[in-house]
């Protein structure tokens, strides 16, 4: 490109950024409705990859859970994401035969029934937090100040989001309800200290409440059935082995093949309990099955795009008549047919191009929105500034549609006759 | 040599009733570098239809016009374009300024698509049709005459090898008529340029050396009657 032929681009683009603000009002419009497309759409891909990230193979740490009889996917929110119900109890043996099993690597036991003002209590061992490792080298961590409980004592050790709901720190005092869902009538007799207030670990964890699962045990009103008859923990009796039960066992496995084998010995051979292995995997069937829904919103968000891009072309040729005598000005004065061409397919793009830089903007308020809401929900953080290649493929794409879409404009601009078109009164 | 010449030119309206109109039948005309010509005709009588011609802005039913060696009249609107462009300036009977733009933009713009802008050349022919202080109005802003004056400036900004101009004094009182056509002849004499004015004030005529009525080279219109006495050449 010749340095006149780039002095003629520079005319081109002039041409365009002076209509883009001549026609201020109907250019901001649809540079909002842009904004609005695109950011919709990156915010939709953006969350489905990140949930499903999170979800599948974010901070889990566990390979499998076994758990009562019955559905894998109920048994993982259960436990690994602190979600729905627990589809009920197994009896402790199971956990301390998972635990002296040679293939098992750690075996954490995980048993709920209460909660604080909706966070759920759960009883594990002191395991939990000096052997689980949720990722690589990272284990749950108490913050300065703070330590894990004391297995024997009335004692809490609280997640990050807990403290910031709740405002219990460590030293704080609280009084467990009944039951997962909270209710104010329900309330326990018995007092907890709370220890240590954990790191962020910016997973499901942080919504949790861990206890000693004596605690559990012994709290008043809970009966256990694991021998079958009702036992009720009396204070300063040791709570026979066969009485106890627990909601599930998390399980950290030394190969892939004791997860075979697990899985053969429990869920084919066995009927007292479910394994659910591999975890990722249970996730991901269930982020197949409401697959349809997340294709409904891409679908959604690509009809914003279409909209969007009907809306630059419009707002365009709307404005095409009152300039056909601009452009057979510039004609006259030399401009070619092209040139004119070009100007207008350049100004819809402009106007594309302002559109998805806004549309970062949309894309920002709508995933900090969507955060509050996935965090308050799951206990999963939605990261705004995490790279995901949609934020680079979705702007390109609709820049390029918003160029198409001048194409249409562009060619009625293109057809201007310029004699007939030079005369003040046409 | 000739800078212009024009042979068989024919033109041809569909009036609104649907009758075919013979506007221009031009046999000869030519115009030699350098030379400056004015050219004048009853109203109606084709005069601008016959710069549009030249400009290769109207395209003609039948004949030729060519432009220092080159046929624009065989060129496809794209070269005609580009022809227009690297040859000529066109002050419009109607101007024909860009409404969004200032008048140093109008100006910038002529010469985008011509050699290119150059802002201080825009700037200082601004300064010679006497608009120095109106260089970031619109337009709108201006007066007519100034208006004029505007588009005087963009045609002569490339440096063309031929300037038409259509009543280029029709807004300016006489005083100025006779400034402004000294100032488009001093520009065109910079350059060599030859000048094709249509216009009837005799302030104007009196300084050219060539005077022609169109109805004596356009066939198809045969009168000189409506726009006073005409002038006699040097
Ligand atoms: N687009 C058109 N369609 C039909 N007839 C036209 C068209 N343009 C011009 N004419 C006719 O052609 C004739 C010549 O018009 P033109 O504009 O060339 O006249 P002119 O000599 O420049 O007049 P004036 O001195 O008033 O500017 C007029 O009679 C006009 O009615
Ligand atoms: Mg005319």
């Amino acid at each position: 490109m010749n340095f006149m032929m780039w002095r003629l681009r520079l005319g081109v683009l002039a041409i365009a950024l002076r209509s883009v603000r001549h026609h201020f009002l109907s250019s901001a419009i649809t540079v909002l409705s842009v904004a609005l497309a695109s950011g919709l759409v990156m915010a939709v891909f953006a969350i489905n990859t990140q949930t499903y990230n999170a979800f599948t193979g974010g901070p889990i740490g566990f390979d499998a859970v076994v758990g009562a009889r019955g559905s894998q996917l109920q048994l993982v929110l259960n436990t690994v994401f602190h979600l729905e119900t627990s589809p009920g109890n197994i009896p402790w043996d199971l956990y301390s035969g998972l635990e002296s099993n040679p293939a098992v690597e750690l075996a954490i036991p995980y048993a709920v029934g209460d909660n604080y003002e909706g966070f759920r209590i759960v009883g594990t061992t002191e395991e939990m937090f000096t052997r689980f490792e949720y990722q690589e080298g990272r284990r749950f961590q108490p913050q300065s100040g703070g330590r894990i409980f004391d297995s024997t004592q009335r004692e809490a050790v609280i997640g990050s989001f807990v403290s910031e709901r709740t405002g219990l720190v460590a030293g704080s005092q609280f009084t467990p309800y009944h039951g997962l869902i909270y209710d104010r009538q329900q309330q326990h007799d018995e007092e907890y200290t709370v220890t240590g207030v954990l790191e962020p670990t910016n997973s499901p964890s942080d919504r949790v409440v861990w206890i000693p699962i004596d605690g559990v045990f012994r709290m008043p009103g809970h009966v256990l059935r694991g021998a079958g008859g009702v036992y009720r923990a009396e204070e300063g009796i040791e709570i026979p082995d066969e009485y106890k039960e627990v909601s599930a066992v998390m399980l950290k496995l030394r190969s892939p093949q004791a997860g075979f084998m697990l899985d053969q010995a429990i869920n084919r051979q066995g009927q007292a309990a479910t394994l659910a292995w591999p975890i990722a995997h249970v996730m991901a069937e269930l982020f197949e099955k409401i697959g349809w829904v997340v294709r409904i919103l891409e679908l959604v968000a690509y009809l914003v795009v279409a909209v969007a891009a009907c809306s630059i072309l419009a707002s365009i040729y709307n404005t095409i008549n009152e300039r056909r005598r601009e452009f057979a000005i510039l004609r006259s004065l030399g401009a070619r047919k092209s040139t004119v061409f070009s100007a207008i397919v350049l100004e819809a793009s402009t106007i594309a191009a302002l559109g998805v830089v806004w549309g970062y903007a949309i894309y920002g308020a709508i995933l900090y929105g969507a955060s509050i809401v996935v965090r308050a929900q799951t206990g999963v953080v939605l990261d705004i500034f995490r790279w995901d290649p949609i934020l680079l493929v979705a702007p390109a794409a609709i820049v390029a549609l918003g160029a198409l879409a001048g194409i249409v404009p562009a060619f009625k601009a293109y057809s201007t006759d310029v004699a007939t078109n030079l005369s003040p009164t046409t | 040599m000739e800078i212009l010449e024009v042979t068989d030119l024919e033109k041809t309206y569909r009036s609104p009733d649907g009758e075919d109109h013979r506007v221009i039948d031009v046999p000869r005309f030519s115009m030699a570098a350098g030379e400056h010509m004015a050219l004048r005709g009853a109203s109606g009588s084709g005069k601008t239809t016959f710069l549009n011609l030249i400009a290769g802005i109207l395209e003609p039913d039948g004949g030729d016009v060519t432009i220092d060696g080159q046929k624009i009249s065989a060129m496809p609107e794209n070269l005609r374009d580009r022809c227009r462009a690297a040859n000529m300036g066109y002050v419009f009977q109607t101007f024909n300024l860009l409404q969004g733009y200032t008048a140093l933009e109008n100006v910038l713009l002529g010469m985008m698509f011509g050699p290119g802008a150059d802002a201080a050349r825009a700037r200082l022919l601004l300064e010679r049709v006497g608009l120095g202080n109106r260089m970031n109005y619109r337009p709108r802003q201006l007066s007519v005459g100034q208006q004029q004056r505007v588009a005087v400036a963009r045609a002569l900004a490339n440096r063309p090898k031929i300037v038409l101009a259509d009543e280029p004094t029709g807004n300016l009182d006489q005083a100025l008529a006779a400034e402004a056509i000294r100032l488009i002849r001093g520009v065109c004499d910079e350059n060599g340029a030859a000048l094709l004015v249509v216009s009837h004030a005799p302030e104007v005529l009196e300084v050219f050396g060539r005077v022609e009525w169109l109805g004596d080279i356009n066939r198809a219109t045969r009168s000189r009657t409506v726009s006073g006495p005409r002038v006699a050449s040097q």
